[in-house]
């Protein structure tokens, strides 16, 4: 299926993409250092149903070498052509992808996502999660780059808890919403209260 | 009054203008061209482009100028500067069977189809200083006869084949992995040791496979055949649905041709070793064969004689010349802090040491 | 050839994509070595290029920052490093710990403590703490996946048989969060204590042997010992004949022909703003006194 070269394929894009891509990145560095703060993070402007967030993310982290899944409505004629045209990241299925994105729902069941090797644990998959709210609020967070502890918006607490029990593998996580960002890696211990 | 020591941007600006008064040399000597360079000392040129990876006579030869003729430091240089580049694409494999021969020879058989072909070789000289070169403007040297051998030239190994005499290669069908753009990961590849050879250092492959024929991991080489020549790079470009030829490069190829009994999992017949180097580098391109052949062992149901060159980890680590020069010199930068430490933990065992001395005397 | 010539902070964005995912990774499992494809920089393998490639990635135009080398902001290394961001990104730099965004370092933590608003990038030069004791990488990457360390701990049990003591005074070797022994850079052992707990993100880059690896902010760190024999951080026994600090690193630098000897702060930024308000050492003149 081609996909049509429209304004909407072609535009959105960063202007500026070094400055750009290194503020953002920034941003996502913080986010995953710092489990629970939530950050601000554009310079993408996706077509719909995509957020800031996470287009921004994808074309700072995303490229040739990165398969990328898109999962439901994300999985749309409008971003495939987005990402193709301004990252070149494959397409694949959730269980060959570097970068997964899409509604927690249409990621279930995370367990088809790569976790990693006992050899080379950085061989996971990382997960951008479109959140309908991102808040501090929630799950108690505990673990390396909290100090005490952490509030953070989880979709489903129960997965994030099988997904630390497999530390050091295990997939990372990125939630999303709006321009906002928070990050959720597999160190991070969701406590049970 | 003690003054911690300055290093500065001055130190740092004053070293450089030395640098380039050094480089520059007796200004009543004629400044020497990067032309020159390129055109006269084109073994040099060559070598700069093998452990660059990078096939660019001029910029090569412009390297060696500002490096000062240091071969190692001009490699650096071709290589910080290939990392900058942009890429634009994988070019097909070259096929040297088409390969318009200025050199091919055959130490395995007295003559084959295509013929053997001295070419531009040092090999007969007799190593005798000629003081003519050091006449300026002497009269051209006459011209030579022999033109290259226009392609394709059948490979020598190929006729081995046809007995079943030979080891046949099969294409593989991975695509290679990159060693410039991928981490090394162990164990590798062939397609990825060979690589790391070809822009490894000429004098350490150069000593490993002399360990070889001196019993180090021996594998009983014959130089099949050594070409050298010019091939076309031909890259597909999928707007035109065809390959389209971008240039071409010069290349030392180098099968040799190894004597082997047979293993617990082998017939007896010929084995091989491969060479493939950028530019005339024949001293490379046959050390490099024997490396590649003696890596094999594992894949040819040889024996670990635990020999350095039969050692992967050993010989690709630390091939690379830019990667060991770096962390050699590197240990002439302060390292005060940490010899501060060993200096207080001498002391400290030393002051322990004499305390238990004197208890027990006591 | 201008600066313009290359890219924002020099690498290409390409480049910067491969290594900003390594450190993602890195971050989300604590001590873990993470291959990257380190580039061929302008600078040698040994001098820093992990480091450079680290803050490259890092860097953005709103950040200062300061490099050091030995602990000090003026050693040769160190400036010719500040200088290739300086030109290449554009960026602010600094001497004031407190005023950096972004410390690149080699061989020293500073003294000063660091901020949750600071990444704090070391420069290695031998990731792996297992090496000295298994050189082939196979075997090392096996011993971390089952979590085996047993080879770590007989080595420096045979240094307390034959020297009453653990025998190592730099690049002393480090547990993190109970999962991943790593390897702290050739810091003194001095410094150790402050790696743990560090409000700083803490990221670690070797050029030449491809891997980097990071230390979220609060992150547990604790240098290996024997309830016996527990690691003490060791330092020279006397206070900095400049500021009078007793409790920062010192070099030790040797004065005259006789081999007199003082000692002075390791930390030139630390030792500087003691002396500008107003500590004076042994051999120290008042701050605002002509010298």
């Amino acid at each position: 299926m081609a996909n049509p070269l429209t304004a909407e394929t072609l535009g959105g894009g960063f202007d500026d993409a070094p400055v750009q891509s290194a503020r953002a990145f920034r941003a996502a560095l913080d986010a995953m250092a710092r489990p629970g703060r939530i950050h601000v993070i554009a310079g993408a402007r996706p077509p719909a149903p995509l957020s800031v967030a996470a287009g921004t993310l994808l074309l700072t982290l995303a490229d040739g070498t990165t398969p990328v899944h898109l999962a439901g409505d994300i999985d749309c004629d409008a971003l495939r052509g987005w990402i193709t045209f301004h990252t070149a990241a494959p397409l694949v299925p959730a269980e060959a992808a570097v970068f997964a994105v899409g509604r927690w729902a249409d990621l279930t069941p995370a367990r088809r996502f790569a976790i990693g090797t006992p050899e080379y644990p950085d061989r996971a998959a990382t997960l951008i999660v479109e959140m309908p709210v991102l808040q501090a609020e929630g799950p108690v967070l505990t673990g390396p780059g909290i100090r005490d502890r952490a509030r953070l918006t989880l979709p489903d607490p129960e997965a994030f808890r099988a997904n630390h029990a497999l530390f050091p593998l295990g997939f990372d996580t990125f939630l999303t919403c709006g321009n906002r960002v928070a990050g959720l890696p597999r160190s991070t211990r969701v406590e049970d209260f | 009054m003690y003054v911690a020591v300055k290093g500065g941007e001055r130190a740092i600006e004053n070293a450089h203008a030395l640098l380039a008064e050094d480089r520059r040399g007796d200004t009543g000597v004629a400044e020497l061209s990067v032309a020159q360079i390129r055109e006269q000392l084109r073994l040099a040129v060559n070598r700069v482009m093998a452990e660059g990876s990078l096939f660019d006579p001029d910029l090569a030869a412009l390297a060696i100028k500002q490096a000062r003729g240091d071969l190692i430091e001009a490699v650096f240089l071709i290589r910080a500067y290939r990392t900058t580049l942009p890429r634009f694409g994988s070019s097909r494999p070259v096929d040297t069977g088409t390969m318009a021969c200025s050199r091919r020879i055959s130490a395995t058989f007295k003559d084959a189809p295509g013929g053997q072909v001295l070419g531009p070789t040092f090999d007969y000289t007799h190593r005798l200083l000629d003081f003519r070169l050091a006449a300026e403007g002497q009269a051209l040297p006459r011209p030579a006869t022999a033109d290259p051998v226009a392609g394709p030239v059948p490979h020598i190994t190929s006729f081995l084949n046809r007995e079943g005499l030979i080891e046949t290669d099969r294409p593989g069908d991975d695509l290679p992995p990159d060693l410039t753009r991928e981490p090394m990961e162990l164990p590798a590849p062939r397609a990825l040791r060979l690589q790391a050879i070809t822009r490894g250092d000429e004098g350490f492959i150069l000593s490993l496979a002399y360990s070889t024929q001196r019993g180090y991991g021996r594998t009983h080489a014959f130089v099949g055949e050594l070409r050298i020549g010019t091939v076309a790079v031909e890259m597909d470009i999928p707007e035109l649905g065809f390959a389209v030829e971008i240039g071409e490069v010069e290349l030392t190829e180098c099968e040799t041709v190894n004597q082997f009994t047979g293993s617990k999992t082998e017939p007896p017949q010929f084995t091989r070793g491969y060479g493939l180097v950028f530019g005339q580098t024949e001293r490379k391109a046959i050390a490099m064969s024997l490396v590649d052949r003696a890596l094999r062992w594992k894949e040819l149901g040889e024996d670990d004689t635990g020999a350095p060159a039969q050692d992967e980890e050993f010989v690709l680590m630390h091939a690379d010349n830019v990667q060991a020069t770096g962390f050699l010199e590197h240990i002439k930068l302060p390292h005060y802090v940490d010899f501060q430490a060993e200096t207080e933990l001498v002391r400290k065992l030393r002051a322990e040491g004499a305390a238990r001395r004197q208890e027990a005397a006591e | 050839m201008t600066e313009q010539a290359y890219n924002f902070a020099y690498l290409d964005e390409q480049t910067k994509r491969m290594i900003r995912r390594a450190i993602l990774k890195g971050v989300a499992v604590p001590g873990c070595q993470v291959p990257f494809a380190s580039r061929e920089m302008p600078m040698p393998y040994g001098w820093g290029t992990g480091g450079v490639q680290v803050t490259a990635a890092c860097l953005t135009p709103e950040d200062r920052l300061k490099v050091i080398d030995q602990g000090a902001d003026d050693t040769t290394n160190a400036v010719s490093i500040r200088s290739f961001f300086r030109r290449t990104a554009g960026i602010a730099v600094t001497e004031a710990t407190a005023e950096a965004t972004l410390i690149q370092t080699r061989h020293r933590i500073p003294e000063h403590p660091l901020t949750e608003d600071q990444i704090l990038v070391y420069q290695v030069p031998i990731p792996e703490p297992l090496r000295f004791l298994e050189p082939r990488e196979p075997e090392t990457r096996k011993m971390h996946s089952l979590e085996e360390y047993g080879l770590m701990h007989v080595k420096l049990y045979e240094d307390i048989a034959r020297h009453g003591a653990i025998a190592t005074s730099y690049d002393y070797p480090v547990k993190v969060e109970g999962r991943y022994v790593m390897d702290p850079s050739p810091i003194p052992k001095f410094d150790n204590p402050k790696l743990s707990g560090c409000p700083a993100l803490q990221l670690f880059g070797a050029g030449r042997e491809q891997r980097i690896y990071a230390l979220p902010p609060y992150t547990s760190v604790v240098s290996l010992d024997f309830d016996d024999h527990p690691f003490e951080p060791g330092k020279a026994d006397h206070d900095c004949d400049l500021c009078g600090a007793g409790d920062s690193y010192l070099d030790e630098v040797i004065i005259d022909d006789a081999g007199s000897r003082m000692f002075v702060c390791s930390d030139t930024d630390f030792c500087r703003g003691r002396r500008a308000a107003g500590h004076v050492g042994r051999l120290g003149t008042p701050a605002g006194a002509a010298a």
